[in-house]
């Protein structure tokens, strides 16, 4: 008989791509609190450790099994939704096992809810694949999103349900009170989901979505059910949403139903894709860039989601491996002959896309301001652009020629080598 | 019978702006695979440019040539976008479609603003037309009644008894054969395209005064577009016309019922007070595309005239 351990990862590989990774994770989450960050970065960070947890749920969906879902925030929601009455549950001491329930372990009731949501609704949804599940997918989370409004006792109305997060028993001896406390609370929690969701890749359902996902009819002549497997898969990937609803439900100790609309549910696929779907980190860059757009962005510009939807039809038509795929793509560089060329020209690149975006910029910030009428002008660097200086016509129209022309050299040194 | 007219008259109306929505969604849908989430998108610029069309000269001159802007913008976005992204498959077009749509809503809230934008109804069409029951019915209803028919007739006629409508309906199933043909299967794509987003347009113009020209109207009718196109069939006008038809009246009639869900089911003991019981007809009318989308997929995926499975 043949053998192929040959054909194995070496210990040394195994160490390197399955342990490393999270010790140093585990070494980045601890160090945060030693140069005591400001209560603005606290906030900022566990939004990021949420939405980290949210879009690697849904690359499991995405990225791993081949399903676009258009209403994954349900799942989100629910879970948050479940957490905050148990929260509730907690505070008014329903039961003995609630009033000894902790609030830090909250996520796991998201986790259970997010799990039973997906089994119940993924049901019906995991009968067919690509575009009718998305459909499908649409049409749950629009139906969801009705019924939010609807059942009052469950999603509080439009004001939502609110909790407290300093009742019950403390664990680990955190009140929960201060940022700091919430700070471990989430750094846990997305250790413990980012962990999980990358040990379910490791598992035979994990392996078996992958492959469900680039050639189902074969998975079928191996002896897999294809339905099965994406049901299995929905479910894990709900209940790892629920986990970060959970989170969700702690940190902000507020649920309202636009939480399970069909906005969160845009913006994590945003997430997701713009991150790179086809690499696992690739999720975590993108729910950190896109929670700091959300957050210090808007601060700065009122069209920062029209920024957010070019970054996304760049990705898809330029890059659709991701944020993860172009930092990848850089290290690969290094490794071959000629990194030279390729470097200068990747710079080349890089230099023509800012040139081009500065000129957008203007022309967005510009327009804006024209736009709100309050007599406001884009004022950068002591610059003084209205909509009638020619000055901003004539930077407008220069950055972009600029940028145009670099992209076309670069491109054509690109033709050259090829 | 007050009630019932009135709600087939508007369920009608209603029904006949979403078939011009969904026709040209269904048509690219069929043809090219991609289902355009940005189609509604299309139709809000078409309100909106209408509307600005209007504000220089006026509305007849804005009825013509607001859906051919929009239809020039359909078109552009095809070749210089769709296009490219074809190579990287269905998906990828899906996605591409989906941050347009957000793109186009962030532009249209900066040119236009965040609010809603007084386009009115013509004032030559802008009276009550008949009297019915005591109640006015105005004129510019029944104009988009005949407005949607004409084109409807067009659209049948154009697809059969015209040569270049022979080729499309050959390109919607056999795109590969066409090719081979000797004609030019991505332009013809990216006229369909541009066409699609024209009707789409058209309907804006005519439907954007009718209803409300503001920013969210795109996000509004988005959704139930799809539903229109999936529940009427892959590659059947007619079934996007049932389809239109069906969702246009149900929501119709469902608005105007006032029962509630104790006065249906109280034989069994649900009362007016709970939560369950006191929900309305009239509150369920936004889920009946939803409700109507997600059944038809499970039940039937060909959809009702569709001639493949999606």
């Amino acid at each position: 008989m043949q053998s192929y351990e040959h054909l194995a990862p070496s210990r040394a590989v195994k160490i390197r791509q399955r342990f490393v990774p999270f010790v140093v994770m585990a070494l980045v989450l601890a160090m945060i609190p030693v140069f005591d960050p400001s209560r603005t970065m606290y906030s900022l960070m566990a939004a990021m450790g949420i939405n980290i947890v949210f879009a690697l749920s849904y690359n499991m969906l995405l990225g791993r099994g081949g399903l676009l879902s258009f209403g994954h925030a349900v799942y989100f929601g629910l879970g948050g939704y479940a957490a905050l009455h148990a929260m509730n549950a907690i505070d008014a001491g329903e039961s003995a096992f609630w009033s000894n329930y902790p609030v830090f372990m909250l996520p796991v009731v998201g986790f259970a809810m997010g799990a039973l949501a997906g089994a119940v609704i993924g049901w019906p949804s995991c009968k067919r694949s690509g575009v009718p599940f998305a459909m499908i997918s649409l049409g749950v989370a629009e139906l969801v999103a009705a019924a939010g409004y609807m059942f009052g006792s469950f999603f509080g109305g439009e004001m939502g349900v609110t909790g407290d997060r300093m009742v019950g028993p403390q664990l680990f001896g955190l009140s929960m009170g201060p940022v700091e406390d919430v700070y471990w609370f989430i750094a846990f929690w997305t250790f413990v989901g980012t962990l999980g969701i990358y040990a379910f890749t490791r598992t035979p359902l994990g392996k078996m979505s992958e492959a469900t996902r680039d050639n189902p009819e074969r998975v079928q002549f191996v002896g897999y059910d294809p339905n099965r497997v994406r049901y299995l898969v929905f479910i894990f990937a709900g209940a790892f949403a629920g986990l970060a609803g959970g989170m969700a439900a702690v940190n902000y100790e507020i649920f309202t139903p636009e939480s399970v609309s069909l906005i969160p549910s845009g913006l994590v696929l945003l997430m997701a894709y713009i991150g790179g779907i086809r690499y696992f980190t690739g999720p975590i860059m993108g729910a950190i860039l896109l929670t700091y757009m959300q957050s210090m962005l808007s601060d700065y510009s009122e069209a920062w989601l029209l920024y957010l939807g070019l970054l996304f039809i760049a990705i898809v038509m330029y890059a659709p491996g991701g944020v993860a795929g172009i930092v990848f793509g850089l290290l690969d560089i290094f490794r071959h002959d000629g990194a030279r060329e390729v470097l200068t020209r990747r710079v080349k690149q890089a230099v023509g896309v800012a040139l081009a975006f500065t000129g957008l910029v203007i022309l967005t910030e510009v327009a804006v301001r024209w736009s709100n009428g309050y007599g406001e002008v884009f004022e950068p660097f002591g610059l003084h652009l209205g909509i009638d200086t020619p000055l901003s016509w004539v930077l407008i129209v220069g950055f972009f020629a600029a940028g145009y022309v670099t992209l076309r050299l670069a491109r054509n040194k690109e033709e050259e080598t090829a | 019978m007050e009630t019932i007219v009135f709600s087939l008259l508007n369920g009608v109306i209603y029904g006949l702006l979403l078939f011009m929505l969904s026709s040209g969604l269904t048509l690219i849908f069929s043809m090219m695979g991609v289902l355009n989430f940005a189609h509604a998108s299309f139709y809000m610029l078409g309100a909106y440019f209408a509307y600005s069309i209007m504000g220089v000269t006026n509305f007849w001159i804005a009825l013509i040539f607001a859906p051919v802007l929009v239809g020039l913008v359909g078109a552009a976005v095809e070749k210089w976008g769709l296009r490219k992204v074809h190579a990287n498959g269905h998906v990828a077009e899906l996605l591409f479609t989906f941050g347009l749509a957000y793109l186009i809503d962030e532009v249209v809230k900066i040119l236009w603003g965040r609010n809603a934008v007084d386009y009115r109804v013509p004032e030559v069409l802008d009276f009550p037309l008949f009297e019915l029951f005591g109640a006015q019915y105005p004129a510019y209803r029944v104009f988009i009644l005949l407005v949607s028919v004409a084109m409807l007739a067009a659209l049948w006629f154009i697809l059969n008894r015209t040569r270049a409508g022979l080729i499309i309906q050959a390109a919607l199933t056999h795109p590969h054969m066409v090719g081979h043909l000797g004609h030019n299967v991505p332009r013809i794509f990216m006229t369909v395209f541009g066409v699609g987003c024209a009707l789409a347009g058209l309907a804006g113009v005519i439907g954007g005064n009718y209803l409300v020209t503001d920013p969210a109207m795109a996000v509004q009718m988005g959704p139930i577009v799809f539903v229109v196109v999936v529940v009427g069939g892959l590659g059947s006008l007619t079934g996007a016309f049932l389809a239109a038809m069906l969702l246009g009246l149900m929501q119709t009639f469902a608005v105007g019922i006032d029962a509630s869900f104790a006065d249906m089911f109280g034989w069994l003991g649900l009362s007016a007070t709970s939560e369950v019981g006191s929900i309305t007809i009239a509150s369920l009318a936004p889920m009946i595309p939803f409700l109507m989308l997600v059944l038809i997929l499970m039940i039937r995926p060909r959809g009702l005239m569709g001639d493949r499975e999606l």
